[in-house]
């Protein structure tokens, strides 16, 4: 209480309330947040700056890393794009219809969120090996999909799903009959209102939920360097490099690798909340 | 002119005939029964393939050489410690997790202070990097020329390649599980019950203690719930900071990997069919959560 | 158009909602559907937008049966209690959209579709505002580009529910004068539903009175106020009073006496006498009229609303009175004669 009370008089930032606590709770939350949280990243950060500019741009132009980049950021986005399609399928199948098994499938989505991502990657490797349930049928077609950058955007498919399916599910809930009542009456033809009236509307949902999706795909690790054979150059992911450089002791690489990882991770968190203000502001909802 | 006037009359009769095609009566706010089908057929295409067909994968894979072999895999020596180093690391990374996410949700939901959306923001930090990231951070701030390790190993205390390092990297991708389900549940909510019970005289502790605590025993539940199974099933990020010492540092998930490079295949999946089963439990225990959740809510005003 | 609704009927999971309504409606006509929650005005509304499906019976569009048309091939505009902008479109996106889906062979060219959309919006009185988002626009703005964007692809018919009903006081009485205005000028057939008598009798050319799936009384402001058909609508609209009567020879009895009116082409028996709580003349002694006892008497600014205990086993009945006539009662005791009056059977 003491404490409550000398933090108000001390904070001119705070609105005054009666509820005791505010000192503690918030100052145990600082301070947890930066032990555990800030403080480990701006290490990140300090190291990356004192390596000096030279010395960190030669380390981020290696070829190596750049493929690596470029195959993390291709994959992610394919992925990404496959599950902006089923995933607002998905959540449209469980808002607007009934049928038997429903509940079951909606609980599933979440499957990705509780399976150990390890699990999910020697699995879908089992799966999707040359001799797997159903890599034994590309096999004689002269495809491959695990240890190529397909088995990847499957991997990572798998890992993103729930994104796009649990940002859009709610949003949908909320659409108002009405709306598409009015469309019809206008002489909107079902696919017409659906997609000129009712897929528009979720725009900043699916925006957001493509923007999650593709952020995890990016840092993704545990499902992805089972099945992606990691071929330098072909199929190996960013994340993958950091471990790499790591077991080498080669600190100064996985630092700049791993800074480059937390610029981009920045970006989409800040494209989240940018997507999340308009869509406030246009839309008056955003989560 | 002439043909002209001559071609509107059945250009007339042509649009009326197609007027007179009319769409039979349907409900509107609907698709037709056989697009809906269809589109529960595509729904559920994918998610068999996507979701059911790797789950079913990681049981038909243990069970390959029959159940014995499966439970004498997960039996091992190793495997059992692996099993409790995961119980352990689960046991001490939650319960800190959990005190701060309530923490948190009560300086967050109850209080109005300036930066609350940043501070916001910045608990939910973890679930956008990498964990792989989640590990580097810690052994660039533990690991060879940094300033805290060599200082924590003069004193004994090894963190990197060891117990505390798996936990801390555990808590790190697991923070902000509780928190981020408990700050809109309490911001919903309000301050009106906590400012009834401090009118009757009840102190700071007996107010959190009785009316505020049932109030968010479920969605407590919930983050706890799924804080866990991160916990549990955490890859890149102990990956990093684990050493994989056999026996010590190696928790289920590393396990799985391990014996999965030493194409121990069945030993593998048997570790994995545990942690699937896991998944499995959470995900009803889930699911059970959500229906009295919702219950809970549907007497709340504003829903 | 003309409009006809032909003996229908409409059931929600058996449970019903309309119950064989027919009613014809004039082209270029007002009509207002009135009546409490439940009274089934809104289905109405729904079966002849064809945003709903008739249990039975037929909805002609002049001389089409168009019952089993969809909604899209009606051509009809709706607007809605809660507007149902599209929020992610512009006010002039909004207003075009019924034009710019149609097929390019029934489909006006851009300049036209645009010119068409200002029109409107200067109709509307909304000019300047259509690169606006409906999240920018008040309430009753919102409404009024609702109108436009349903006015937009020349309907057949307007249909409102509750056009107003999400407004505040001040709003609805301006926008109620405006869309009589707009009416005036472009001459469509529209059909209203509002549970606000004031609205459907200042606004309508004809109201209908609607009471638990059924039509109780369709007739000019006037007709409906003046002579209501039935004891429900007698009760609906405006203020009312009844009294429980008995009907012996044309002369109606209330308890041993009688009250001084005339009912010769009622049969003998119990009846029901409505009569304005106003619309009353006070009698000296009584040969012939209503008494009773006053038991509270409020006033509310130029009129005192006077309960009046008319004897055991009979409900207190209201009276309006004016200043002279509350002055001249003397002694609590009241007798009085409803000038204008209605009497149902009981049956």
């Amino acid at each position: 209480m003491a404490l409550a009370n000398a933090s108000s008089e001390r904070w001119k930032w705070r609105q005054p309330s009666v509820i005791p606590g505010f000192g503690l709770t918030l100052g145990f939350t600082l301070f947890y947040l930066s032990a555990i949280v800030l403080i480990p990243l701006a290490g990140l950060g300090i190291r990356s700056a004192s390596m000096g500019w030279g010395a960190f741009w030669s380390l981020v132009t290696d070829e190596r890393l750049i493929a690596a980049l470029r195959v993390s950021f291709s994959t992610s986005l394919f992925a990404a794009l496959v599950n902006v399609v089923f995933g607002v399928l998905v959540a449209w199948v469980l808002v607007r219809y009934r049928f038997p098994g429903r509940r079951i499938i909606d609980a599933a989505v979440d499957l990705p969120f509780a399976l150990p991502t390890a699990v999910a990657g020697i699995a879908l490797t089992a799966i999707y090996a040359p001799r797997g349930i159903i890599g034994q049928y590309f096999q004689p077609l002269g495809i491959k999909i695990a240890y190529t950058p397909i088995g990847i955007v499957i991997a990572l498919i798998f890992v993103s799903l729930p994104f796009v399916v649990r940002t859009v599910q709610p949003v949908m809930e909320e659409i108002n009959r009405e709306v598409e009542e009015a469309a019809a009456t206008l002489g909107a033809s079902r696919f017409q209102t659906v997609f000129r009236v009712i897929l528009p509307g979720l725009a900043p949902a699916i925006l957001t939920g493509f923007a999650l999706a593709f952020g995890r795909s990016f840092g993704e690790y545990g499902s992805v360097i089972f099945i992606a054979g990691n071929l330098p150059y072909k199929s190996e992911i960013a994340p993958l490099l950091i471990f790499m450089r790591l077991e080498e002791f080669n600190y100064p690489a996985a630092t700049a690798i791993g800074a480059i990882m937390l610029v981009i991770a920045f970006s989409v968190l800040l494209s989240i909340n940018l997507i999340q203000a308009w869509s406030r502001r246009r839309f008056g909802y955003g989560s | 002119m002439a043909v002209d006037a001559a071609m509107k009359p059945s250009a007339l009769a042509l649009s009326a005939a197609k007027e007179e095609r009319v769409r039979p009566f349907r409900d509107p706010t609907s698709e037709s029964l056989p697009v809906k089908i269809l589109l529960i057929a595509l729904a559920a295409a994918f998610l068999a393939l996507v979701l059911f067909l790797p789950l079913y994968a990681v049981f038909s894979e243990a069970l390959r050489k029959g159940l014995d072999a499966a439970l004498l895999a997960i039996a091992d020596h190793d495997a059992l410690s692996a099993v409790s180093l995961t119980l352990l690391v689960a046991v001490i990374a939650v319960p800190f997790n959990l005190v701060f996410g309530v923490a948190a949700a009560w300086a967050i939901a109850k209080f109005e202070f300036k930066g609350k959306a940043f501070l916001t923001t910045l608990i939910d930090l973890p679930f956008s990097v990498s964990p792989v990231i989640a590990g580097l951070v810690y052994i660039l701030l533990f690991g060879a020329g940094s300033f805290l390790g060599p200082v924590l190993e003069s004193w004994g205390a090894q963190v990197l390649f060891a117990v505390p390092g798996v936990v801390l990297a555990t808590i790190f991708v697991t923070f902000p599980f509780v928190a981020r389900e408990l700050i809109p549940l309490m911001q919903h909510q309000g301050t009106g019950d906590e400012e009834a019970a401090l009118s009757l005289g009840a102190s700071g502790w007996q107010t959190f203690w009785y009316v505020t605590l049932p109030n968010i025993k479920w969605g407590l539940l919930y983050g706890v719930l799924l804080c866990n199974a991160r916990a549990m099933g955490e890859f890149g990020a102990v990956s990093v900071v684990s050493g994989r010492l056999r026996g010590e540092t190696v928790t289920m998930p590393l396990q799985v990997e391990i014996l999965y490079n030493e194409y121990n295949y069945v030993a593998a999946f048997a570790v994995a069919a545990l942690l699937a089963l896991l998944a499995l439990v959470t995900l009803v225990l889930k699911a059970l959560l959500e229906r009295v959740y919702s219950r809970d809510h549907a007497l709340t005003p504003g829903h | 158009m003309e409009l006809r609704v032909a003996n229908v009927r409409k059931e929600f999971e058996r449970f019903p909602a309309l119950n064989d309504v027919s009613l014809d409606i004039r082209s270029g006509e007002l009509i207002a559907l009135l009546g409490p929650s439940g009274s089934g005005k809104t289905t109405l509304l729904r079966l002849i937008a064809g945003l709903e499906r008739p249990s039975a019976g037929s909805i002609f569009f002049g001389d089409e049966d168009a019952s089993h048309k969809s909604v899209q091939d009606r051509n009809i505009g709706f607007v809605f209690q809660h507007y149902a902008l599209f929020r992610h479109m512009t006010v002039l996106d909004n207003i075009t959209f019924g034009l710019r889906i149609r097929k390019s062979s029934r489909r006006p060219e851009k300049a036209e579709i645009r010119r068409r959309a200002l029109e409107l919006l200067d109709l509307v009185q909304l000019s300047g505002l259509e690169k606006r988002y409906p999240t920018q626009l008040s309430g009753g703005q919102r409404q009024r580009v609702a109108l436009a964007r349903a006015m937009a692809v020349e309907p057949n018919v307007l249909l409102l529910d509750e056009p107003f009903g999400a407004l505040d006081a001040q709003v609805r009485k301006e926008l109620r004068r405006w869309l009589r205005d707009i009416h005036d000028r472009t001459g469509h057939t529209t059909v209203f539903v509002t549970h606000d008598q004031e609205e459907a009798l200042e606004l309508a050319d004809r109201v209908v009175v609607m009471s638990k799936g059924n039509i109780e009384q369709v007739g000019t402001a006037d007709e409906i106020y003046d002579k209501p058909v039935s004891p429900f609508v007698f009760g609906f609209i405006g203020q009312s009073s009844h009294l429980k009567v008995r009907i012996e020879n044309g002369e109606v009895w209330f308890h041993d006496r009688v009250i001084g009116i005339k009912a010769s082409d009622l049969p003998d028996g119990p009846a029901t006498l409505y009569f304005r709580p106003h619309d009353i003349e006070l009698t000296d002694g009584c040969s012939g009229c209503i008494a009773g006892l006053v038991t509270v008497s409020r006033r509310i600014a130029g009129t005192w609303h006077t309960e009046v205990d008319v004897g055991a086993g009979h409900e207190k009945i209201e009276v309006s009175l004016n200043a002279d006539q509350s002055a001249a009662l003397k002694g609590g005791r009241i007798a009085f004669r409803p000038r204008h009056y209605r009497i149902f059977p009981t049956n």
